[in-house]
């Protein structure tokens, strides 16, 4: 089943047009990896897949519904698609625990005592047991952005968008987040991943798209992008990366 | 009309002038800022009654005529007298003056006096109270009291205003004479304490509608007017003798006759 | 490390014997030029021959003993009118701050209200304002006690000060990264909900030193509200100046100030060196 449609997506700022028609299906349970330089547009597509930036052309739909209407109120599809950060961006003036309740309570009307029991209970899954009531500046990076990650979680979305999310982490802290986009997988989670670990695409994706220049140059399985390449710049662009 | 009466009446002021100048021309020479000249300073603006369109150097109004009077009796022509505009904080802040004598209606206290020196009077007002329009009061004390008072914050009518009136609300004081016409205007004040002249002038010209409903006994609550000049002057003792032999002769009753109205038939308040 | 530490004081290194010494004589260096200067102060203005009448006119101690009890009693009403004004800024600079940013097309009257709003009374003298509204207003034809200067000179100073807090807030508003709003929008909050979880919280922490020195600075203009006819601290300062023809009630006055404006403005340095150290 489809679970998330791109077709032709056009995204410009400007004169300069960051995605140049792309067009991308994911199927529910899926986890897509986008790779390819930076500035190749993967940061901007997810902004758009959850409506954080308009697009100019093209649809996108999730569960089969037009969700790039132009008027139509995002707030609802952004409760369905939840997002992670490169740079964690949790709001520094909360603890953690805060930072994961607040959009239930606030968009869903739940109350802390009821949520408190479910947060504790997936910052333990993710090793926060006894972060909960630390605050940002308290906590590593790793920490940082599994905290991210729960609190996007919260809100229980039918897709998850991971906008190179161990970009910004220490080498040794990368794996402690990774660890974490495996479990969500096993349970069956829809996502897409902006990403540099080559080597985690190819070991956990169900398929990797190779963009250049706002388009998808070629997709297919991991096996087949990172085995044998079709094309050139799909094969320049590995060979400079994994040298 | 009244600026031909008025030049008379500097005419007449500078005739008896040379006629004692003589008699009082060695009295200053020498103490004066620059020799041969008389450096006079007053308010900036200066107001009707004391100074006729803030232009001192006609001769008109109360002060400036006195003034001209007080200078030809110490022997200076009316030309030989220069007019500078001064605060009242630049009179009394210290250090060299740029007058030699400052007129505007500086009431004499002791106080003041350990800072500065004044002449002996040349003018004593009574305080009246000028009521804002449409306000009505019996002239007693005790209806005074349950007035909302406003006053000039540097004029003596404050520590009239605290110490023998004494009002049952806040007082609101001002920095000028247009202030507490605002105030007026606003209905913020009922009353303010003024000298018999201004209140008069205030009441007659700047305030539509507005009442002198009396006067205080000059005696003992009334201001006298000096003029003011730096600690230790001493060109104070001729400008003494000057208004001395005025008010001896009648001059300074003549002007204060053409430039202030009389205040017969403002009632005395007890 | 941790083991070197709790193990007892370590030999000093070279390092720190050479440091201790500058300190110290740069202490002693401090020391002996400011006593240096205050003396030559003390010793030689009193030498300077107007000195005598400007202490008998400005630093009479006289004087400064009998206006002290009447300027610390005006002084309340300074005190009060800050203290009631001030909530009442906070609220108004905030609400003209976030109707500024409003992007309804149907409060887009609101936000150039906002807007003219803080052009015009930051542009316009504080004193025009207090006299303005502050005679402008009742004279209207309020009756009283609707047109007591204690409330319109009030007004005066809140709208002034608000216009100044509202650009601050909007700066503390513009200064919270993009990517927080971002972050907070994906996760399907409304935009009111973003600004006030999300985007308020932080500006307003970080402006609040900056928001300090406008504390300050209203604390002095107060005393503009004199001019309307309220005896506050300035007025009354300014008449036993006219009554003793000296300055010396000024100088009671401004100690008073200092008295609580120093340790404010010490205290809101101290706020800004500690954000600027939490954010390096």
């Amino acid at each position: 089943m489809t679970k998330l449609r791109l077709d032709g997506v056009v995204k410009r700022f400007g004169a300069n047009t960051v995605c140049d028609g792309i067009d991308l299906e994911v199927e529910a349970g899926q986890m897509v990896c986008l790779i390819g330089a930076s500035g190749a547009g993967k940061s901007t597509l997810l902004r758009c897949i959850n409506l954080l930036e308009p697009i100019e052309e093209g649809a996108i739909w999730l569960d089969g519904e037009d969700i790039s209407i132009p008027g139509l109120d995002p707030q609802p599809v952004r409760t369905r698609i939840g997002m992670v950060f490169q740079s964690f961006n949790l709001f520094p003036h909360m603890t953690a625990a805060e930072n994961v309740m607040l959009a239930p309570r606030r968009v869903h009307g739940q109350s802390r005592d009821e949520l408190m029991p479910k947060v504790e209970e997936l910052f333990r899954r993710f090793g926060l047991g006894d972060r909960l009531h630390h605050y940002p500046d308290q906590l590593s990076g790793g920490q940082q952005q599994r905290v991210a990650i729960v609190r996007a979680l919260a809100m229980r979305p039918e897709v998850m968008l991971f906008d190179e999310v161990t970009s910004a982490l220490d080498p040794q802290l990368v794996g402690e987040v990774l660890d974490v986009l495996r479990v969500l997988k096993e349970e069956g989670m829809t996502m897409v991943l902006a990403t540099h670990e080559m080597g985690f695409a190819r070991e956990a994706a169900d398929k990797v798209c190779f963009l250049k220049d706002g388009r998808i140059v070629e997709e297919g399985p991991p096996s087949q992008i990172f085995g044998a390449p079709e094309r050139e710049e799909t094969r320049a662009f590995l060979a400079r990366t994994l040298k | 009309m009244t600026k031909t009466v008025s030049l008379a009446a500097l005419a007449l002021a500078l005739s008896a002038g040379s006629a004692l100048a003589e008699a009082h021309a060695a009295c200053a020479e020498g103490l004066t800022l620059e020799d041969g000249t008389l450096t006079i300073a007053t308010g900036n603006p200066a107001y009707y009654p004391w100074v006729m369109d803030d232009t001192p150097e006609s001769g008109e109004g109360f002060e400036a005529a006195v003034a001209y009077a007080i200078a030809a009796e110490m022997g200076f022509e009316a030309e030989n007298v220069t007019w500078v505009r001064s605060s009242f904080d630049e009179a009394i802040q210290p250090g060299a003056k740029n007058f030699d004598f400052n007129l505007q209606q500086y009431s004499i206290t002791p106080e003041r006096e350990e800072i500065v020196d004044f002449s002996v009077p040349y003018y004593t007002a009574p305080m009246a109270v000028l009521l804002a329009p449409g306000v009505e009061s019996e002239a007693t004390m005790e209806a005074l009291q349950g007035l909302k008072w406003g006053a000039v914050g540097s004029t003596t009518a404050v520590p009239m205003l605290t110490d023998v009136i004494q009002p049952e609300q806040d007082l609101l004081l001002y920095g000028d004479n247009a202030d507490v016409n605002a105030a007026m205007g606003a209905g913020q004040i009922d009353a303010a304490l003024f000298d018999l002249p201004t209140a008069m002038f205030l009441s007659a010209v700047m305030i539509e509608g507005s009442t002198v409903l009396g006067q205080f006994a000059a005696e003992g609550e009334g201001d006298q007017f000096g003029l003011l000049f730096e600690d230790g002057n001493e060109l104070k003792a001729c400008a003494d003798a000057a208004i001395a032999a005025l008010e001896e002769s009648g001059e300074l009753a003549a002007i204060e006759a053409e430039w202030l109205q009389s205040a017969t038939g403002i009632p005395l308040i007890e | 490390m941790t083991e070197a530490r709790t193990r007892g004081p370590l030999p000093r290194t070279r390092r720190q014997i050479y440091e201790d010494r500058l300190r110290r004589r740069s202490l002693l260096i401090a020391g002996g030029s400011t006593a240096l200067v205050f003396g030559a102060l003390f010793l030689l203005i009193p030498l300077a021959p107007g000195w005598e009448k400007v202490q008998r006119v400005f630093f009479n101690g006289e004087v400064f003993a009998r206006t002290l009890p009447g300027l610390l009693e005006a002084f309340v009403l300074d005190v009060a009118i800050f203290a009631w004004s001030v909530p009442m800024i906070a609220v108004l600079g905030l609400l003209v701050a976030l109707a500024r940013d409003v992007s309804n097309p149907a409060l887009y009257p609101l936000r150039i209200f906002a807007t003219v709003f803080t052009d015009v009374f930051r542009g316009v003298p504080v004193v025009l304002t207090v006299y303005l509204i502050g005679f402008g207003i009742p004279g209207l034809g309020l009756p009283r006690p609707w047109n007591s200067p204690y409330i319109w000179g009030t007004v005066a100073l809140v709208l002034t000060y608000s216009a100044y807090v509202a650009e601050i807030f909007r700066s503390g508003i513009e200064s919270v990264h993009a990517s927080q709003r971002a972050a907070a929008q994906s996760l399907g909050l409304r935009d009111k909900d973003v600004m006030r979880y999300v985007i308020l919280p932080q500006a307003i922490r970080r402006v609040v030193p900056a928001q300090m020195n406008m504390l300050i600075a209203l604390q002095k203009d107060v005393a503009l509200l004199s001019f309307i006819g309220p005896v506050e601290i300035f007025r009354q300062a300014g008449v036993y100046k006219s009554l003793m023809a000296n300055f010396t009630p000024y100088v009671g006055a401004a100690l008073i100030f200092l008295a609580v404006t120093v340790p404010a403005t010490r205290y809101a340095d101290y706020l800004l060196a500690k954000q600027r150290r939490q954010r390096s």
